[in-house]
């Protein structure tokens, strides 16, 4: 394993992270929910969900973050470098795989996680290892 | 209206946190994925950093029913480690490994008119109704309610 110093970022990985983990404190204790991403945008999509309100806010509050985080600091715009046929199959995986499975990176891997539940850490150990593999088969395997 | 704007500002914030910390870059996610390449250990500071900080906010949370802004205090109360959790989050992986996006950076990543992460969030959110209108007809091995988690 070589380590990609050039691109190693720990200052503003762990800032970031304390921001999400701020986010994920707020709203647990302010409103009641967890902060999991594919359930909150899963549960706005419902038909009949009635607290879908507030899961739209959240959306629109993370749709506008890059304006501000334009104003405060200078951050790039995001390279989709992958085919957009490769972007459709990972965006059904990992809608459904998120849906069937309770949660995503945030819902399991940082709620999940932050309250110490063993289905988060079962889910969080098999979906890094998956992602692991996946990205081993296409860049080392296939690529 | 009080859990709108509140909910708008968390979302807010968890946004600025994910810009901040590389995640809403498909790349620096991938680096992160790719253990056998050239390895960006970044992204596990990001997981330590916001677990760190939630840690004691769900520690709290377990031990009031009331939240502070507007209603109570809701926390998952599966405990079963099922195959639907085991399946589903085994697909999920093989999803971001894929295209080294998850879905909030996706969300926010709309927010930069990525045209890349618009035909992520589309198809993720067909992925969900489907996920939905199979556990809808009770296929084998997915549940009916599905649980936030």
């Amino acid at each position: 394993m070589a380590i990609d110093w050039a691109h190693f970022t720990p200052v503003s990985a762990l800032a970031g992270g304390a921001l999400i983990g701020l986010a994920a404190a707020l709203l647990i204790l302010g409103i009641g929910r967890v902060m999991g991403a594919a359930g909150v945008v899963g549960g706005a999509l419902e038909v009949r969900a009635a607290d879908a309100p507030w899961r739209w806010a959240l959306i629109g509050g993370l749709v506008l973050s890059p304006l501000v985080a334009r104003a405060l600091w200078s951050v790039a715009a995001p390279v989709f470098a992958a085919h957009w046929l490769t972007l459709i199959v990972s965006g059904l995986l990992v809608g459904f795989g998120a849906r069937l499975g309770s949660g995503c990176t945030s819902g399991h891997g940082v709620c999940g996680l932050a309250r110490l539940s063993p289905r988060s850490f079962a889910a969080t150990g098999i979906f890094m290892a998956t992602a692991f593999a996946t990205v081993f088969v296409v860049r080392h395997v296939v690529g | 209206m009080k859990r709108n704007v509140f909910a708008l500002a968390v979302g807010l914030i968890f946004g600025l946190g994910l810009c901040l910390s590389g995640m809403c870059e498909p790349a620096k996610v991938t680096g992160f994925l790719d253990l056998a390449g050239l390895w960006d250990p970044s992204l596990a500071f990001v997981m330590g950093g916001a677990i760190v900080v939630a840690l004691p906010a769900f520690w709290l949370a377990r031990r009031r029913s009331a939240a502070w802004v507007d209603g109570a205090i809701e926390l998952p109360t599966k405990r079963a480690i099922d195959a639907p959790l085991i399946v589903g989050a085994g697909v999920f992986g093989i999803g971001w490994g894929l295209g080294g996006v998850c879905p909030a950076p996706g969300v926010v990543d709309l927010g930069f008119l990525s045209p890349g992460a618009a035909i992520f969030v589309v198809s993720m959110a067909v992925g969900m109704r489907v996920y939905r209108t199979a556990a809808g007809r009770r296929l084998p091995g997915l549940r009916l309610l599905a649980q936030d988690a």
